[in-house]
C-alpha cells in the first residue's frame, strides 16, 4: 500500500486520562478513508492528531509519531504552520470567518503569500468555489459577508477556503453532521471528486455515509483502533467481534 | 425588610415539621407578595439614586448657571472666585490633559496583555494574573497618590522633562518650563496604571465572545497565531475594545485624589506635558472647605461636579450599551 | 516536502507580537510590584506601635507625638457601617434581580443603572452626598460618610453578587420550587447558602472599595482627632490621614503619612486575599 501518513505509537493523553492508545496505522494516498467507532472512542482526537491541533489543549500529552511522507510532524524543526498548510480540516461545524465570501478563500493565499495581483487572486477564487460547488450559487454575491450563506453553502465555502492553499491531505471531522440532506450529498459528492487529487480523512457516525465514500476503514473503540482495512474487508468480512457489532448497529 | 425576611424563615421551618399539615397555603402566598413589594421597592434605589444625584447637582448649581451665560462658564479662562470670576475652562482642559495622557500611555500594553492573556498564554498563567489585577484594581487611590509622588514626579522633575525638555523642548508639547515633576505626565502615568486592570478586564471580556471555532479555522489554514489575532480575532472587537477604553477613560476622568497630590493644581491651560495641571475633581476636592464662604462658589463646585457627572455618564451609557450588545450577541 | 521550519516574515512579525505581549504584561505586573515596593519600602520604617496605637496629640501635624488611631478605628467604622448598610439594601436587589428579573427589561434597566451608577467617580458621589447634608442640616459626621460610602459601594456589591448568583444551579433551584416553597423562600434559603462563598467575596470586594476612599469622605464624614464615640462626630480616616499629613511641610509627618499608606495597604490587601481565601474555602461546602 501507498501510504501517506503512517501512525507509529502514538499515545494521547488528556491530563491523566488516556484518549488514544498505542495506535498504529496507515493511510493510503489518493483515497478516502472512513474512521468509525462509537461516540467518545477516540475518532476527533487521531484527526486532531494529524495536524497538530491536539496542542492547542494544553492539558494533552502526546507520544509516538506521525509521520507525513516519511517526515515525523512533531519532530522539533518542523514548522506547525506548514503542516497546517499541508493538512486542511474541515470542521463539523462550518466557521466562515469573519469577512466576504471572496476573501474567505483569498485569505489563507494572501496569508501564505501564494497569489500575486488582482488576477490571480480572482482565479483562484474563481476556481476553487467552482470545485466547492459554489461558484454558481455566489458568484454574484462575492463580497457580502460570509455569514449570509446557508450553513450548507458555508461549509463549501470552508471547503473551497481549505482547498484554495493546495493541501495534500483533507481531514473530515464529521464534516456534514451539521447539514441537511441534500447538502451533505453536496460535500460527499464533491469529496469523491477529490480523491484523485488528494487523500482524505474522514471521520463519520453514519454507517451508510461511510459505505459510500469509503476506500479504507478504520474501526475504533475506546481509544483502540480494533481494525483497519480496504471497504471490502471490513464491510464484507470484518474479523473483530466488536466491528462486527458495530456494524450490525450493536451500539 | 429585614421583619420580612426573619418571618420568611420561620415559616420554611415549621414546614418542615409537617410537611402535610402545613398551615395555609394563602397566607404563605400573601406573604410571598408582600415581601415581593418590599423587595421591589428597594430594588428601585438604583435608579433612585441616579435620578437623586442628577437632581441635587443640579438645583445646587442653578443659582450660577442663571447669573451667568453656559458659553462663559465653559470656555472663561479667569478663576477668581472672590471676585465673581468663573471661568471652567483651565479645569476643563486640565481634566482632559490627564486623562488623554493617561489613556494614550495606558491603551497600549493593556491591549497586549489583554491579548496576551486570552490568546497566548497558559492556564495558569491566566489564574496567576487575575489575582494580582484585581489587587492592582483594589489599591486605594491616595496609595496611588502616595507612589506617583514618591516615584514618579521625582523621575520626571530629575530625568524625563530635562531629557526631553532638552531634545523635543521646541515642540511645544514637550517644552518643560515647570522643574517640579509635579505635571501632566505625572497625572497621566499614575491614572494609566490606575485604569489598567479595568481596560485589561474589559478586552479581555470581549475577547472571550469570539467563538474558538473561528480561531481553529483559521489556525487549520496555517495560520500563526497572530496572523489569528489579526485576521479574525480583531476586526470582531474593535468596537468592544474601544467601548472599553472610553470606559476607561471615564475612570480617569473622575479620578480624584492621585491626580490632585501629582499634577500640580495650577491654574492655568496647560500646553505642555511638563506643565502642571488642575483637573476639575482636584478643584472641587481642594476647596469643598472655603465654598460655603464665597457667594456663588458652592454652585460654581458643585457645577464642576455636575459638568463631569454629565460627561462621564454620557460616555458611560453609550459604552455600556456597546459592551452589552457585543458579550451578549451570539455567533453564528 | 516542505514542512521544516524556514523562517519567513510572519514568523518574525509572530515572535515580535509575542515578546511585546509578554512584555506589557511584566510591565503591568511590575507597577503593581513596584507599587507596593515604595509603600512598603518608605512606610516600613516609619511604622511603629504608637502610630497605631495612639490618637494624635498635640502639635502631631508639626512632628510631634501620636498616632492614627483615629483614623484607623473611623476608617473601619465608615467602611464597617458602609459596607452593612449597603449589604441591607443591596442584597434585596441581587435577589430580586435574579428571583423576579432575571431576563426581563427592568432587571435589564436596573443592572444599567448599576453599571452607570459604578461609574460615578467618588467625588461626584461627595457632592452630592454634601448636597444632601446641606438640604437636610446635617453636619460632616460618621453616619454622613457611612451613608455615602454604602451608596458608593452599592453598585459594586450588587453587580458582584448579581453575577454570583447567575452561577447559581439552576435544578437546584428548581428541584426547590417542586416541593412548594415559595420563589422567596428559594431565594433567601437555597440560594443565600448556596452563594454564601459568592456573596462574602462581593462584600468583601466592596468593603475594600469603601475603606480606600477618600474623595467621598471628604464631604460627609469631616476629619478629627478624636475617635468618634457616636454616629454624629465627625469620622476621620485614613486616606485623608494620608493625604493630610502629606501636605504638611514637616518630613517626619510626611514619613507618618507612609506609614499611614502602609497601613490601609495592608487591610486592602488582607481583605483581597481574605475574600480569596474565604471563597476557596465555603465553596467545598455547597453543592457544585
Ligand atoms: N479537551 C479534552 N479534555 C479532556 N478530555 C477530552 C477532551 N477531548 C476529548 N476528551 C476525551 O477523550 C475521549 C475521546 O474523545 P474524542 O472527542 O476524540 O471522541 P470522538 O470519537 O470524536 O467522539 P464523538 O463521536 O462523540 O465525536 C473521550 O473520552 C473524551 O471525553
Ligand atoms: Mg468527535
Amino acid at each position: 500500500m501507498n501510504s501517506h501518513i503512517q501512525v507509529k505509537n502514538l499515545n494521547v493523553f488528556y491530563g491523566k486520562s488516556q484518549a488514544l492508545k498505542n495506535i498504529n496505522l496507515e493511510i493510503p494516498r489518493n483515497q478516502i478513508t472512513v474512521i468509525m467507532g462509537p461516540s467518545g472512542c477516540g475518532k476527533t482526537t487521531l484527526l486532531k492528531s494529524f495536524n497538530r491541533f491536539i496542542e492547542l489543549d494544553e492539558m494533552t500529552r502526546i507520544s509516538g509519531q506521525v509521520k507525513v511522507d516519511e517526515q515525523d510532524i512533531y519532530a522539533r524543526d518542523i514548522d506547525v504552520t506548514e503542516v497546517r498548510k499541508t493538512i486542511g480540516l474541515l470542521s463539523q461545524r462550518p466557521y466562515p470567518l469573519p469577512m466576504s465570501i471572496y476573501e474567505n478563500v483569498a485569505h489563507g493565499l494572501r496569508m501564505h503569500r501564494m497569489k500575486k495581483g488582482k488576477n490571480e487572486f480572482d482565479q483562484a477564487v474563481q476556481h476553487y468555489l467552482q470545485v466547492a460547488g459554489l461558484w454558481d450559487e455566489v458568484k454574484d454575491r462575492l463580497h457580502e459577508p460570509a455569514t449570509s450563506l446557508s450553513i450548507g453553502q458555508q461549509q463549501r465555502l470552508c471547503l473551497a477556503r481549505g482547498l484554495a492553499i493546495e493541501p495534500e491531505i483533507i481531514l473530515g471531522d464529521e464534516p456534514t453532521s451539521a447539514l441537511d440532506p441534500i447538502s451533505s450529498q453536496h460535500i460527499e459528492k464533491i469529496l469523491m471528486s477529490l480523491k484523485k487529487d488528494y487523500t482524505i480523512v474522514v471521520v463519520t457516525h453514519i454507517l451508510r455515509q461511510a459505505k459510500r465514500l469509503a476506500d479504507y476503514v478504520i474501526f475504533m473503540y475506546l481509544g483502540e483502533v480494533v481494525e483497519a482495512g480496504t471497504a471490502q474487508q471490513i464491510f464484507e468480512d470484518p474479523q473483530m467481534e466488536r466491528t462486527k457489532g458495530y456494524l450490525s448497529g450493536q451500539f | 425588610m429585614y421583619h420580612n425576611s426573619t418571618n420568611n424563615q420561620q415559616h420554611t421551618e415549621s414546614q418542615s415539621e409537617g410537611r402535610f399539615s402545613r398551615p395555609s397555603i394563602p397566607s404563605r402566598i400573601n406573604h410571598e407578595r408582600r415581601a415581593r413589594k418590599v423587595f421591589f421597592f428597594i430594588t428601585l434605589t438604583p435608579i433612585i439614586l441616579l435620578v437623586g444625584i442628577i437632581i441635587a447637582l443640579v438645583i445646587r448649581t442653578w443659582p450660577i448657571l442663571e447669573k451667568y451665560p453656559l458659553k462663559e462658564l465653559l470656555l472663561g479662562t479667569v478663576w477668581k472666585p472672590q471676585k465673581g470670576l468663573f471661568g471652567f475652562f483651565p479645569f476643563i482642559s486640565g481634566t482632559l490633559w490627564v486623562t488623554l495622557v493617561g489613556i494614550i500611555i495606558a491603551v497600549p500594553p493593556c491591549i497586549f496583555t489583554a491579548i496576551y492573556l486570552s490568546e497566548y498564554a497558559r492556564q495558569i498563567t491566566r489564574t496567576i494574573a487575575k489575582p494580582l489585577l484585581d489587587l492592582l484594581a483594589a489599591i486605594p487611590s491616595v496609595v496611588y497618590g502616595v507612589w506617583g509622588l514618591v516615584a514618579i514626579v521625582p523621575l520626571i522633575g530629575n530625568h524625563i522633562s530635562p531629557f526631553l525638555g532638552k531634545y523635543l523642548g521646541f515642540i511645544p508639547l514637550f517644552s518643560s518650563e515647570n522643574p517640579t515633576g509635579y505635571s501632566i505626565l505625572a497625572g497621566g502615568i499614575v491614572l494609566a496604571v490606575m485604569i489598567a486592570p479595568f481596560i485589561i478586564s474589559i478586552i479581555f471580556e470581549v475577547l472571550s465572545t469570539v467563538p474558538k471555532g473561528v480561531r481553529e479555522a483559521n489556525l487549520a489554514l496555517g495560520a500563526t497565531r497572530w496572523q489569528t489575532v489579526h485576521a479574525v480575532v480583531l476586526p470582531k472587537v474593535i468596537p468592544g475594545i474601544g467601548a472599553g477604553i472610553v470606559l476607561g477613560a471615564t475612570r480617569a476622568l473622575g479620578e480624584t485624589m492621585a491626580v490632585l497630590m501629582v499634577a500640580g493644581n495650577v491654574v492655568q491651560v496647560p500646553v505642555s506635558i511638563f506643565d502642571a495641571a488642575y483637573p476639575l475633581p482636584a478643584l472641587i476636592a481642594n476647596n469643598y472647605g472655603e465654598m460655603m464662604s464665597i457667594p456663588l462658589y458652592d454652585a460654581a463646585l458643585m457645577g464642576a461636579a455636575l459638568l463631569l457627572l454629565i460627561v462621564i455618564l454620557l460616555f458611560n451609557i453609550i459604552s455600556n450599551l456597546i459592551l452589552k450588545g457585543i458579550l451578549k450577541r451570539s455567533w453564528g | 516536502m516542505g514542512l521544516k521550519k524556514h523562517w519567513q516574515r510572519r514568523h518574525v512579525v509572530e515572535a515580535i507580537f509575542k515578546y511585546v505581549m509578554l512584555i506589557s504584561f511584566v510591565l503591568v505586573l511590575a507597577c503593581l510590584g513596584y507599587i507596593l515596593w515604595t509603600v512598603f519600602s518608605k512606610g516600613l520604617p516609619s511604622l511603629t506601635w504608637a502610630m497605631i496605637s495612639q490618637t494624635p496629640k498635640g502639635g502631631y501635624y508639626l512632628g510631634k507625638e501620636g498616632g492614627i488611631l483615629n483614623a484607623i478605628l473611623g476608617s473601619l467604622y465608615l467602611a464597617m457601617g458602609g459596607t452593612l448598610l449597603a449589604v441591607l439594601i443591596g442584597l434585596p436587589i441581587a435577589l430580586y434581580l435574579q428571583t423576579y428579573l432575571r431576563k426581563s427589561h427592568w432587571g435589564k434597566f436596573i443592572r444599567i443603572s448599576l453599571d452607570i451608577l459604578w461609574g460615578i467617580p467618588s467625588i461626584v458621589y461627595g457632592a452630592f452626598g454634601f448636597s444632601v447634608m446641606l438640604a437636610v442640616g446635617m453636619r460632616s459626621s460618621l453616619l454622613g460618610g457611612i451613608i455615602v460610602l454604602a451608596l458608593l459601594e452599592l453598585p459594586i456589591m450588587v453587580r458582584a453578587m448579581d453575577e454570583v448568583l447567575q452561577q447559581m444551579p439552576k435544578d437546584l433551584e428548581h428541584a426547590a420550587l417542586a416541593i412548594g416553597a415559595t420563589k422567596l423562600e428559594v431565594a433567601l434559603k437555597i440560594v443565600v447558602r448556596q452563594m454564601m462563598s459568592g456573596i462574602i467575596s462581593a462584600i468583601l470586594l466592596a468593603f475594600g472599595r469603601g475603606i480606600g476612599d477618600a474623595a467621598s469622605v471628604l464631604f460627609t464624614a469631616g476629619y478629627t482627632d478624636r475617635v468618634p464615640t457616636s454616629l454624629t462626630n465627625p469620622a476621620a480616616s485614613l486616606p485623608l490621614a494620608i493625604f493630610f499629613q502629606l501636605s504638611t511641610p514637616f518630613p517626619e509627618v510626611q514619613q507618618r503619612a507612609y506609614a499611614s499608606a502602609l497601613v490601609l495597604t495592608i487591610i486592602v490587601l488582607a481583605v483581597s486575599l481574605g475574600s480569596r481565601w474565604l471563597s476557596v474555602r465555603l465553596s467545598k461546602y455547597s453543592i457544585k
